[in-house]
């Protein structure tokens, strides 16, 4: 039940991220620490959580696929805030899979963003909040990931990396204090996904961050977003090839 | 019994409403010197420690995430017992369940009990715990005699007579000063290990009021249990319960030879934890309408035993399941006679929530003791079980925190997992001076827990550094995009 109060955050500028941190500053979150690649993005994150009620907001670059830097970051991040109680690992791309399709450095990127990168945050998260007994990680994973689809299966591949690498670690931090949801939004509408159709039960990143907040409240392991898609991809990963190739969006 | 270094375990922990969990390493100490040898430990280790007893305290008051904790129940022993004047000695991790066991049958009952009895001294202590008699008789520690504490200088011994300073900021200090390690408390003389018990049903929280106000003085204990989901002219309709130790000639002529007798059983264990959301608005609903159905209209001096009167669900064991795997809050709070207002606007945005509270449970306060965070003040408390799980409990919790905040009221450390911490200082005004306190015994800040980080009891937060921006007074409405 206890709302964080100071709270790191990768991929400091993703829409998601910000509407959660708005959402949980008008609780009680105090001390921020954004970390991203656009230096201009983060001061304007940083600004608006300010203006909402921030005691603190610092701002860090790191780009997630500088592996060697990831864990140097990291450590910085949460020294400067003491103690963690939570970290959003929010770092991703979509990519552009109809150019990206036959260039494999630009497939790397994407997995690199996506997965390796996020993956390696985990890691260097898991080894701090162990060693400080309490704080909750929240990955951002998508339903692009629970079943890849042919219009977007580089995204959607690295997401089903990252969400299963999540679930990995989540069973790892078991009796640790510290604990990790995953989050698996539907389509949301942000500037990742801007100039796109909306896909059905398209939804906002206020509205993922409503439920982002509620699955902390109940400790929940994974928060579906809207809530609906739990059900409708326990059915979407049964569907045949011939029919699920046939789905609309 | 001294002289092998204690080893701790690392072990994952949660108070008694299993909702904020935390790792710490657990160290179980046998002895005093046991407590003197972690103390001394982790002064060189640079480490945090708390105590923790029987871990009842519903939130996370005795746990300190990272850091050592001081498993006291290892500390039972009854020291030193005056049969003709009540006065016990015992080490803090006695219970006052053992409590009671041991002396009930000479006569003697705790001073103070709460609803468990599995709590122990030292915690009752710390938490500066009341019962359902604190309208005559004030909370647990103004029975305390004398304490022994442990800290980070080593042992004192503490009266409120030889060092009132210290004693009261230990007195509902949440541990934070040291560690309790033995206590002399004043036992209260009964004739019986029964209770005579007059219940009436109340139809309304202003009938319930008025009835307390009015006869609550007639009584040492008194309690209502509030129906929280009932609506309309209902709102507040209330079971009350008010007794007072049987005595002698109370009892039914065959029953007085036994009169003493006091060997109360759990009757029940809850084996697994069923998936969360069983109790819900619907169940709960339900079983208030049997409760306060089955309550008589107005039954007088029927007789109970202290179990059933007192600790009705220590019959079953680990009932804090019944939650399910997300927990249960416990929220308490105190406001001052004449805030009634507040009381009705609590249970009013309660019921509208539809937030199921299974026991709800309403008490008048008398004189608050000297202690400066002590918890009891004069005035209404109420006390709610609640589930987590509705989305809007976390911000309903905090539209009464500023509620009870306003009418200047408190809510209760010992149960609290969840509140702001800007509200800690305007419920607590005597903060400041219990830190300066603290702070001389423990000037390091060895003693932490979870409760005291999250809240900044101690008050050593880090110092804020100047904002890069201006903040903007008025908050944008919540859920705008830019």
């Amino acid at each position: 039940m206890g709302m964080p109060q100071t709270a790191l955050v990768v991929g400091g500028t993703s829409d998601i991220a910000r509407a959660v941190l708005r959402a949980l500053v008008a609780r009680r979150l105090r001390r921020i620490v954004l970390v991203g690649r656009d230096e201009i993005g983060l001061a304007a994150s940083a600004k608006e959580l300010q203006a909402l009620g921030a005691d603190e907001v610092v701002t860090l670059t790191l780009d997630v696929t500088d592996l060697a830097l990831v864990p140097v970051v990291v450590r910085d991040a949460c020294t400067r805030l003491g103690q963690v109680d939570l970290a959003l690992v929010a770092a991703g791309m979509l990519g552009d899979q109809a150019g990206d399709e036959a260039d494999p450095e630009a497939v790397a990127r994407v997995l690199c963003t996506n997965l390796t990168g996020p993956a390696a945050v985990i890691t260097a998260l898991a080894t701090v909040l162990r060693v400080q007994g309490h704080g909750r990680i929240v990955v951002l994973s998508s339903v692009a990931g629970m079943r890849v689809r042919r219009a977007n299966y580089i995204y959607g591949a690295s997401k089903a990396g990252i969400d299963a690498f999540a679930q990995g670690a989540a069973e790892s931090l078991r009796g640790t204090g510290a604990s990790l949801m995953i989050v698996r939004p539907g389509w949301v509408a942000t500037r990742m996904t801007q100039g796109r159709d909306p896909a059905p039960f398209a939804t906002t990143p206020d509205a993922v961050a409503a439920d982002v907040v509620t699955g902390m409240e109940r400790s929940a392991p994974v928060v579906w977003s809207p809530g609906v898609l739990r059900f409708v991809f326990a059915v979407m990963r049964l569907l045949p090839a011939a029919l699920w190739r046939r789905l609309p969006g | 019994m001294t002289g092998a270094p204690l080893s701790t375990s690392r072990r994952e922990l949660t108070g008694w409403g299993r909702t904020a969990s935390s790792a710490c390493d657990v160290a179980r100490v046998r002895c005093a010197e046991d407590v003197d040898q972690v103390l001394a430990s982790a002064a060189a280790g640079g480490r945090s420690v708390v105590a923790r007893g029987l871990a009842r305290s519903y939130g996370d008051a005795a746990q300190c995430a990272g850091g050592i904790v001081v498993d006291t129940t290892g500390l039972d022993v009854v020291l030193d017992a005056d049969l003709d004047t009540g006065l016990v000695r015992v080490e803090a991790g006695t219970s006052l369940d053992a409590l009671m066991r041991s002396f009930v049958p000479h006569g003697w009952f705790v001073p103070v009990s709460p609803g468990t009895r599995y709590v122990t001294v030292g915690g009752a202590i710390a938490a500066d715990i009341h019962g359902k008699n604190h309208h005559r008789d004030g909370s647990f520690c103004s029975y305390v005699t004398r304490l022994s504490l442990a800290t980070p200088s080593g042992r004192v011994e503490v009266s409120p007579g030889g060092d009132p300073e210290l004693f009261w900021a230990t007195a509902g200090g949440m541990g934070l000063t040291g560690i309790v390690v033995e206590a002399t408390i004043q036992m209260r003389p009964v004739e019986s290990a029964t209770m005579l018990v007059d219940t009436e049903r109340a139809h309304s929280l202003d009938d319930c009021l008025a009835r307390m106000e009015e006869r609550d003085a007639t009584y040492r204990y008194s309690v209502a249990w509030i129906d929280c989901l009932a609506r309309g002219a209902k709102l507040g309709r209330a079971v009350l319960t008010r007794a007072e130790h049987a005595r002698l000639d109370d009892l039914p002529p065959d029953r007085r030879r036994q009169a003493l007798h006091f060997d109360p059983r759990v009757r029940a264990q809850v084996p697994v934890t069923p998936p969360s959301g069983l109790l819900n608005p619907m169940t709960v609903a339900a079983f208030n309408e049997l409760w306060f159905r089955k309550a008589p209209r107005m039954r007088v001096a029927q007789l109970q035993t202290i179990a059933t009167y007192f600790h009705p669900l220590d019959t079953v064991g680990a009932w804090n399941r019944l939650y399910g795997p997300r927990g249960f809050v416990q929220y308490q709070f105190v406001v001052p006679f004449g805030a009634e207002d507040a009381l009705r606007a609590v249970l009013t945005r309660l019921s509208e929530g539809r937030v199921a509270s299974f026991l709800a449970v309403l008490k008048r306060f008398g004189v608050q003791d000297p202690g400066p965070i002590s918890f009891p003040t004069e005035g209404w408390t109420l006390a709610l079980d609640l589930p987590v799980g509705p989305a809007v409990l976390g911000p309903l919790l905090d539209a009464l925190d500023e509620t009870v905040a306003a009418a200047g009221g408190r809510v209760y450390l010992a149960k609290d997992c969840r509140l702001r911490p800007d509200l800690l200082e305007t419920m607590y005004p005597r903060l400041a001076q219990w830190r300066a306190v603290r702070d001389k015994v423990d000037p390091a800040g060895m003693f932490v827990s979870d409760l005291s980080r999250r809240l900044g009891l101690l008050g050593t937060r880090r110092p804020r550094r100047p904002s890069r921006t201006r903040r903007s007074p008025a908050r944008p409405k919540q859920g705008a995009t830019p």
